[in-house]
């Protein structure tokens, strides 16, 4: 289908998020939409996706000026997105998921459905089950899924927003095979919305580069990549060099450690981090990365072995009233007993038997409630001692994980300051953000809510409101979704970090990233550490052959 | 700056649109809406009786708004609050029948601040309770707090029924009256003691200021914004949860303590009279605003006081109050919140100023 653009203008109050953009998508092509964060490369292909209707401005399909109302209305018109988080209902299973546009008849032909579904799966070599729950899938099968529920409506243009942010090798290139072959053989239009190089140079016919919500110019590719990131950025950027901070002392010390969970067994052998080190942990997605991340950070525990930070494990601290529950168990038996007894040798308590018990039962519950309450006020959760001890976890997601929509930046400091008081001291903590947004670069005032930056910022805050003196950084995908600069202006940050002693654990998806990043790379496969690999030593071929090769 | 005064006036929309319903459905039954209004209001403030009696209606459904402000602000939906009141009165009345009546030395202050702690504690640990509940066996405090509620009611009838019962046999009504020197300081002649009133504004003022100025206040904003990421900044999130439901319980046990204490004599099988879920109706309306639920709060009260003179006056039923409350119901879900009224336009905006 013949699709238009035209003299696109978006505005956001005074932002303009896409200033006047004309685009033309022939059939059969597969096109680049390249440019850093804020570009305004979302926001275009929402447009056309009927997600949002433009300031000014004209979709044209076939020559013929739409107006859409709605996503459904766009995909009425063959038009198609996937988006970079998946637009499905986890509860639900995969043909459940899969038959939810076709909700306009009374009811569901499951039969067609998962004939369809298996029609497409098997054409594209996808191996999804139809009767699986979407729960237990990873990203890139989520994303599956959703690609044949787009086209078994019909969509004759897909647009893929940053399809391949975190999903495995080996899924993207099964996702670009299937591109390639329903733009070069089915004659789809097919629209792909990235910021990285690379992949654009693999899979487009021609890319458009976008800058601050302007088109700043169209190549046919292959075309040097100096160019294109000339276009994107108006300016060549140099990679950061970087050393290594590796001190003498040992932070994390992982002694045989193995996690469970009823998808999968995580089994660590011996992993020493030094201070200053920054370790890489590479994989397929849900190779046991995360698990084991989330265990050093005593999120979950761990079955066996041991997981060591500065030589103590963590466990939380017990309550001192820990004992009041089995004084509560031993009142009530005694109680009970008790007055058993005296029913049974006809003594008199003036309540008999039932009305003893009752009351055992009452004073026992009460001491329990009462002791409950004491050891929520006295204990300390095992995530919240490796806080204390200067660990720090940074999940991947902003606004589900790590920051709170609604709070502004500087009651996000009021919470996490480490010496809070009781009376919270705004204008402290007001102007301890002023001061580190300057320093972390954060567009955005202190009193602004956190929901109102843009993700990029919001990555910066979260690694704002990290405390010093910091031991152990945990981090999940710290630059996904970010541009170059930003992810190293990020890294930079970690690196000041790593100079002052900290170690630093991360996940990535970026075979770059982890090479250029780390000192030590440990590579998992289905929940084993298949390696331990020095990055001077390695190169993104060995790598990606560890991690792909083992993959099954 | 516009914006924001519309935003906080906007309480008002749903109260003149309930009055202005409740005018349409009087005349289509031919009643006259003048007569019946100022009927409703000569019978909420027209003589000091009645005002006084609108201002004791007014303190209990001030202290359960206090307690829930702050499970709101914590996330929780703290049905359970009528549960907690009516525990609170069987504090209360126990410490006013065991320690007070067959014990009149004892000076009248000293039960006074032993019924009041007593009916602290058990709304609190009844709140508690649903608070466990819901941390430790994974309850949603909604279901826990509907069924504690039940039980509280039936503990009561027990009570009444069975060992608290009057010693001339008595009814199913009520406990014989506590003794005088038991009760709240009433003013004159009426169920109003103003003691009671300086403790709920007192309580509600120290909520509001604990809400807004403090990192224990912040920590309940953050759980009860996004529990998860709460917990990840540090919140220990059960601490709070149960400490939230300790204050709110310990609130609606004050105010349990008052209804028995001032407004009632002794303890009645209908002590809590609706005033818990009244209270969460006034909350969500007043947006959580500590000043609109004192102000809503004092209108409900009216509200209720003067359905009775209405009914005296003319031929409508009481039931006028009734259904002024219920249209109200209705508009606060449907325009309750200014900010979600006009965002569904705006959301799109919203999400997409934020990511590229």
């Amino acid at each position: 289908m013949h699709v238009e653009l035209r003299d696109i203008k978006k505005y956001f109050g005074p932002v303009r998020a896409n200033d006047g953009i004309s685009l033309v998508f022939e059939p059969g092509h597969i096109y680049g939409l390249l440019g850093e964060n804020g570009a305004g490369k979302s926001t275009l292909m929402k447009i056309l996706s009927g997600y949002q209707a433009p300031t000014s401005g004209q979709v044209l399909l076939e020559g013929e000026p739409v107006d859409f109302s709605s996503p459904s209305a766009a995909l009425n018109c063959g038009i198609g997105m996937l988006y970079q988080e998946p637009q499905d209902f986890p509860p639900l299973q995969v043909l459940e998921n899969y038959l939810l546009a076709y909700d306009n008849r009374l009811l569901l032909d499951r039969r067609a459905g998962e004939r369809g579904l298996r029609s497409y799966a098997d054409r594209f070599g996808f191996t999804i089950e139809p009767h699986v729950d979407v729960n237990s899938l990873t990203l890139g099968e989520r994303q599956q899924m959703e690609l044949m529920r787009l086209l078994s409506l019909g969509a004759e243009i897909l647009i893929l927003d940053e399809p391949t942010t975190g999903i495995s090798a080996e899924q993207k290139e099964k996702l670009f095979g299937t591109m390639l072959r329903l733009a070069h053989e089915e004659e789809k239009t097919i629209v792909l919305v990235s910021h990285k190089l690379d992949e654009v140079q693999e899979l487009c016919d021609e890319v458009a580069v976008l800058r601050r919500g302007l088109l700043v110019g169209t190549r046919a590719l292959p075309c040097p990549n100096r160019e294109l990131v000339r276009l994107m950025f108006g300016a060549e950027v140099p990679r950061s060099e970087r050393a290594r901070a590796a001190r003498d002392t040992t932070t994390l010390l992982v002694d045989r450690a193995s996690i469970h969970t009823y998808r999968l067994d995580v089994e660590v052998p011996t992993l020493e981090a030094r201070a200053g080190e920054v370790i890489g942990l590479a994989g397929l997605e849900g190779s046991g990365q995360r698990l084991f991340m989330e265990a050093c950070a005593g999120l979950r525990p761990i079955r066996s072995g041991q997981i060591l930070l500065d030589g103590e494990p963590l466990h939380g601290k017990r309550s001192p009233f820990f004992w009041t529950r089995w004084l509560a168990l031993v009142v009530l038996v005694t109680a009970v007993a008790w007055f058993a007894f005296q029913w049974a040798t006809g003594g008199s308590t003036g309540l008999g038997f039932a009305g003893g018990a009752a009351l055992s039962l009452l004073v026992a519950g009460t001491l329990w409630l009462v002791g409950t309450l004491l050891v929520s006020w006295t204990g300390v959760s095992p995530y919240h001692e490796f806080q204390r001890r200067g660990g720090a976890y940074v999940a991947a997601g902003r606004l589900e994980l790590g920051l709170i929509s609604g709070l502004t930046i500087a009651e996000h400091r009021a919470l996490t300051n480490p010496a809070q008081s009781f009376v919270a001291d705004w204008a402290g903590a007001r102007q301890e953000m002023e001061r580190r947004i300057a320093q972390f670069n954060i567009v955005g005032q202190p009193d602004a809510p956190v929901d109102e930056l843009s993700g990029g910022n919001q990555q910066r805050v979260m690694i704002a409101l990290l405390n010093s003196p910091l031991r152990l950084l945990l981090l999940e995908h710290p630059t996904r979704g970010l541009d170059v600069t930003s992810a190293n202006f990020i890294w930079e940050r970690f690196q000041d970090r790593c100079v002052q002693g900290t170690t630093i654990v991360f996940m990535s998806a970026d075979l770059d990233e982890l090479l250029e990043r780390s000192d030590r790379i440990v590579v998992f496969s289905g929940g084993s550490v298949i390696g331990i690999l020095d990055t001077s030593e390695t190169t993104v071929d060995e790598l990606g052959h560890l991690i792909g090769g083992q993959a099954r | 700056m516009k914006e924001r005064i519309v935003q906080n006036l906007w309480p008002i929309v749903p109260v003149l649109m309930s009055i202005l319903a409740t005018t349409l459905l009087l005349v289509l039954v031919g009643g006259d809406p003048v007569v019946t209004f100022s009927a409703l209001l000569d019978g909420a403030i027209g003589t000091s009786d009645r005002l006084f009696s609108t201002l004791a209606f007014w303190v209990p459904l001030l202290l359960c708004s206090a307690g829930l402000l702050v499970t709101f602000t914590a996330g929780l939906w703290n049905i359970g609050v009528e549960g907690q009141m009516i525990m609170g009165a069987l504090g209360a009345s126990w410490v006013a029948l065991k320690v007070a009546a067959p014990h009149p030395a004892i000076p009248g202050w000293l039960i006074l601040v032993m019924e009041v702690l007593a009916a602290m504690a058990l709304g609190g640990l009844w709140s508690v309770l649903a608070g466990v509940l819901k941390t430790r066996g994974g309850v949603h405090e909604i279901f826990g707090g509907v069924a504690l509620n039940n039980l509280a009611i039936i503990a009561t009838n027990y009570l009444i029924s069975g060992p608290w019962q009057p010693p001339e046999g008595g009814t199913f009504r009520g406990t014989q009256p506590f003794p005088s020197q038991a009760l709240f300081p009433l003013l004159g002649n009426t169920r109003f003691s103003p003691l009671t009133l300086v403790l709920a504004l007192g309580v509600l003022g120290l909520v509001a200021l604990s809400l807004r100025g403090t990192s224990w206040g912040l920590r309940l904003k953050a759980l009860g914004k996004n529990p998860r990421s709460a917990f990840l900044l540090g919140v220990p999130s059960e601490r709070e949860t149960l400490t939230a439901m300790l204050v709110c319980g310990a609130a609606a046990g004050l105010a349990g303590s008052v209804r028995v204490l001032s407004w009632f004599d002794s303890l009645r099988q209908s002590i809590s009279g609706g005033i818990g879920f009244l209270a969460i109706l006034i909350v969500l309306l007043a947006g959580m605003r500590p000043l609109w639920t004192l102000l809503i709060a004092l209108f409900f009260s009216a509200l209720l006081t003067g359905g009775t003179i209405v009914q005296l006056r003319t031929q409508l039923k009481a039931s006028i109050s009734g259904i002024i409350q219920g249209t109200l119901v209705l508009f606060v879900l449907l325009f309750g919140d200014y900010r979600l009224l006009f965002r569904k336009r705006r959301e799109g905006a919203e999400a997409e100023a934020k990511e590229p």
